[in-house]
């Protein structure tokens, strides 16, 4: 099949980016979209030009890496997939496809379609984590763990971290991330202990960060690759109010 | 207030005045439908909740406080949340952001200015002094409200407005039913979808409720 694509081209932080036009030929329905812009690419290389810059790493749906937003929908139109599993059969001969980077204040560009994520490494460090002694491993088992509670931490353990709820969300918010992160550590009794603080320093690391506010448009769920459901926001929710109850962040 | 400091507290803020609102547009709607038992009816609903003038204006006062805090927080979480998406995709699909949802900062300013209004015209009672309920009392020396209501809607401007004022203000519930009781934490997947349709659905009732008065009024079924 032959497409038209309009990308987003940007050669550098700081400069003026805009929609370029580009035709993406033979591209059988196997192809997955970043093979298809491997094509575009080997032949804009071919002619002189610049090939457009994507990130990419693992092209099996479960790095997190390739921030792009296509035709208006992270990750593309089929629901949980990344764009590395988004093949080409779900699109038709003389479609024309728009390619962004994920837009958040928070994400600024690097180049092209690549993103600068480690807002979200540094929400991360701010409380995503838990405390251990260390010394010997402990005993698998010493600590009993229901299997309905693992199974609701193990869901909001599928985060990948991609950052296309902040890219599908209309307020820029990370919540949803925040929000898997919380959920998931607050739901084991290793996470339990540090939970009232998690949710507090979190949150706020999120705002100082540069991320919107939530607004419970949903449009994160939607956009998951990974399933996450708002519910765990609700969560979160209840564990800030929770942790004020408590003495907020300095429990 | 270290709260309102955290995302999620300025959130419950919002929830917590909204819903607060909420509850005052649902009591409003029930002592309206007094209109319907005629001049006897909301006269004396009237006369009613002005004799006890402490409780009156501890409930004002309430009221005002939760207006300000939510169109405080309204405006500030709505300027951030432009500040962190700066630049717009040259597409975007919507798949589950409303357009109720999506246009909230709007509807809000519609309701605020037309409470301005309402408050001019129905509680100060400056926009038409000529049928003022104060200086107009009925036979049995009632403010006359029945008479001040109607005569206000029977004027298609002034139904006009009224219906339009309804319909941001049903938009405006539309999203903020689900979206307190989310922000509240009193949701789970299984409650979310039920509680969006419903939260819906009491949107469009309250809407439709307090639109019956000046159709009512203008069809000249109240009179």
């Amino acid at each position: 099949m032959n497409l038209t694509l309009y990308v987003w081209r940007q050669s550098g932080p700081a400069a003026a980016g805009r929609l370029e036009e580009y035709r993406a030929k033979d591209i059988t329905a196997d192809m997955s979209f970043l093979e298809m812009l491997d094509v575009v690419n080997e032949e804009l290389v071919r002619s002189g030009r610049e090939p457009i810059a994507f990130d990419h790493d693992c092209r099996e749906g479960i790095c997190g890496m390739c921030s792009q937003v296509i035709n208006g929908v992270p990750h593309g139109s089929q629901e949980k997939t990344t764009v590395c599993q988004l093949h080409m059969r779900h699109f038709h001969d003389g479609d024309t496809i728009y390619i962004e980077p994920w837009r958040a204040k928070a994400f600024p560009v690097i180049k092209d379609l690549i993103v600068d994520r480690s807002s979200l490494d540094r929400i991360m460090q701010s409380g995503g984590y838990v405390s251990v002694h260390t010394g010997g491993v402990p005993d698998g088992n010493a600590v009993l763990i229901p299997k309905a509670d693992a199974d609701t931490a193990m869901d909001a353990a599928e985060c990948i971290g991609c950052g296309a709820c902040v890219a599908a969300c209309p307020n820029g918010s990370a919540m949803l991330f925040v929000a898997a992160k919380v959920a998931h550590l607050a739901t084991l009794p290793q996470g339990r202990v540090e939970a009232a603080r998690r949710v507090c320093v979190m949150t706020e690391e999120m705002l100082k960060e540069g991320f919107g506010n939530c607004s419970n448009h949903y449009e994160c769920q939607a956009a998951c690759p990974k399933g996450i459901k708002v519910k765990f926001i609700a969560r979160l929710n209840r564990e800030f109010i929770r942790a004020q109850l408590k003495g907020g962040k300095d429990t | 207030m270290d709260i309102v400091k955290n995302s999620v507290g300025r959130k419950l803020v919002m929830a917590v005045s909204g819903f607060g609102m909420i509850a005052f547009v649902v009591a409003h709607l029930l002592g309206n439908t007094t209109l319907y038992s005629g001049p006897d009816g909301i006269n004396a609903y009237a006369l009613a909740l002005h004799s006890c003038s402490a409780l009156l204006w501890s409930f004002r006062l309430l009221l005002a406080v939760l207006f300000a805090l939510h169109v405080f927080f309204g405006i500030r979480l709505t300027l951030e949340n432009r500040a962190a998406k700066p630049q717009a995709y040259a597409r975007t699909d919507y798949r589950a952001a409303t357009f109720a949802g999506r246009n909230m900062i709007w509807t809000g300013v519609l309701i605020g200015v037309f409470l301005l209004y309402h408050l001019l015209q129905f509680t100060l009672q400056v926009t038409d002094p000529e049928i003022s309920a104060l200086r107009h009392p009925d036979a049995l020396g009632r403010p006359d409200v029945f008479t001040m209501v109607v005569l206000s809607f029977r004027k298609a401007a002034v139904a006009a407005v009224y219906v339009c004022a309804m319909a941001a203000l049903g938009l405006h519930l539309a999203h903020s039913i689900q979206s307190s009781l989310q922000t509240a934490g009193l949701n789970g997947e299984k409650t979310l979808p039920v509680i969006t349709k419903g939260g819906i659905i009491a949107a469009i009732l309250i809407a439709l409720g307090f639109v019956t008065f000046p159709l009512a009024v203008y069809a000249g079924l109240l009179r």
